[in-house]
Formats: C-alpha cells, structure tokens, sequence
C-alpha cells in the first residue's frame, strides 16, 4: 500500500507569529542556537491507489485544490510503500 | 427583495443578521441551508460569520466545497450583491471570489472588542449610503483575521479600489495602535474587481441598532437595499 506524508507550510514571505512564539519560548527554555522556527501541518494519507507515478498526480492536485491555499503556504510530499 | 443568510455547520452569526432583517429592518429574509443547491429568489447573499465545518484544515477551506457554493459562485458572477463576514469573508477567499487569505492574529490571540473601520471606497452595492472617509464603529471578533496578499495581489486591489474598509482610529486615521489584528495595510475588507462581493472581519449585524452600541453597520443593509431599489 502506499502512503503520503505531506508537509504544508506558511510561505517564508508570511509571517508566522505562531513559530516566533516557539521561537522565543526555546530560547527562553536554554535552547538560543534555534535561529528561526515555522509551524506547519503535517498529513498523512493511505492510498489505495497503487501506482506510485498515478499517485503522485493525484497528492500533487489534492494539495492544490484542497490541502494547501498556494496564496499562503508550500507544500512537500513523499510517496514510499507501506505495510497492508 | 430577500436578504439569504447561509447556514455552515458552524456558524454562528446568522441569528443576529436574521434579528437585523426581522426586526430592525424588517424585510424580507431566510435561511439557506448549506446542503441546498439553489438560491432562487433572494436578491443578496450573506455568508455570516462562525466556524464552518470547524475551521478544520483552514478557516472556510472544507465550506467552500459545500453543495451550496456553486450556486453562490453562480449568483455572484451574475453580479447578485454577496457579503461574506468574518468566517464568511474567510469562505469568500478560499472559494477564489475575493483574493488573498486570512491569517492567525499577529498577537495570536481571540480579539473581540470594538474597531473603528474607515471606508476608503463607497463604490460597491454595501458601501453607497457610506460617505468616503467615514469611520464606522462596528466590533470585530476573530482569531484569524490577518489579511494576507502577494505584492503583485496588492498592487491590484489598490490599482482596482478594492480596499473597502481599513481599520483606524474613531477620527478615521490609519494607525498601527488601530490595527487589531496585523493585517496587511489595516485592511479589513475588500471587494472583488467587479465589486458586487464584499468580504469584511468585522460584524455590521452586531451593530445595527443603538441599544447595541452603534448603528454603524446598518448602513451596510441599507446601502445594499437601496442599491437593489435602484436595480430594479
């Protein structure tokens, strides 16, 4: 079966209050070697499609018209086989 | 002429238009249920505010694929007069019938408090009873209001008048004190290049009658009954 990881990830021309807040909370933590930090979604979808070449066409137009909005975010993805 | 208020699983701001439409203007109204497929007979369409299908994903990214929207994409592009406000005007975007986005509030924060908004345009069917320039006092309350565009979107809504409302100070000046939320420019609704779909965060059905606090966002309904008035 095959699975996809998505990340979904605000464009770095965005600002993200979310992962400066993270941001700052590591440094106040003990950790100030983080230099800049970005929120994101990840998603996990199993297919049923089995043709890896079909089922990247298919993430890559979720991803477009659903998953993520192209005005504020990027997106990655992965394709690999898993276990039934 | 019927006013259509939109119901989403979710939302949460219909009664108070439909308590605008019934008992302060008392005109003609109704609900539409998100799972219809026509909106036959009304002459504006409201998209209240709330959290359709909970916000999952991304504000009003699972409503736009409600059985209902095709027939609002529809009426609007036959130039029918649509609002979208706060959840509604998140819909609106991500729907692709106003551009740019709606993002988490810079302070990260739920904000629900009174804004002024000053109007930079009166040139849609919400905005003709508005004099330019005039601050409305109306309340705002959202945690994903940060209006969002690219610079190339920007520069259009500028070049096309389609800034609508920014937020100010009470005397009208555009300051970053005013801005509740970060958006970009203060920018607090727009509208679309044909200029019959305004989407705006702020709730003009909760400030429709002084024992509210303002009847500023009254104009809003009245502007867009005098529009209809004018159209037929």
């Amino acid at each position: 079966m095959l699975e996809a990881q998505i990340h979904v990830t605000l464009k770095r021309s965005v600002l993200d209050p979310q992962g400066d807040t993270v941001k700052s909370a590591l440094a106040t933590l003990g950790f100030p070697a983080v230099e800049d930090c970005r929120v994101g979604k990840f998603l996990v979808l199993r297919l049923t499609e089995r043709d890896p070449a079909r089922a990247k066409r298919q993430v890559e137009e979720m991803c477009r018209k659903l998953l993520a909005n192209p005005v504020i975010e990027d997106y990655v993805f992965q394709i690999h086989e898993v276990s039934e | 002429m019927k006013f259509g208020v939109l119901i989403f699983p979710g939302t949460w701001s219909h009664q108070d238009f439909g308590h605008v439409f019934r008992d302060v203007l008392k005109v003609d109204w109704g609900y539409v249920w998100h799972k219809d497929t026509s909106v036959a007979g009304y002459g504006c369409l409201i998209l209240p505010g709330g959290f359709a299908h909970g916000d999952y994903l991304r504000c009003g990214a699972i409503a736009r694929f409600s059985p209902i929207m095709d027939a609002v994409i529809q009426f609007a592009r036959d130039g029918g007069p649509v609002m979208g406000s706060c959840n509604g005007f998140q819909i609106l975007c991500e729907a692709g019938l106003l551009p740019g986005a709606l993002l988490r509030n810079d302070s990260l924060q739920y904000r629900c408090r009174w804004v002024h908004i000053r109007a930079e345009s009166t040139e849609t069917p919400f905005t003709r009873t508005v004099r330019k320039g005039q601050a409305l006092k109306i309340p705002i309350s959202h945690g994903e209001g940060r209006y969002s565009a690219d610079p190339g979107m920007l520069a259009r809504l500028r070049a096309n008048d389609q800034v609508i409302f920014r937020y100010s100070t009470p005397d009208g000046a555009i300051t970053d004190e005013a801005n509740p939320n970060g958006a970009l420019e203060n920018i607090a609704g727009i509208c679309n290049e044909s200029r019959n779909i305004l989407g705006l965060m702020p709730h003009p059905e909760r400030a429709s009658e002084t024992l509210l606090g303002s009847e500023d966002g009254r104009l809003l309904f009245d502007s867009v009954l005098d529009h209809l008035v004018g159209v037929r």
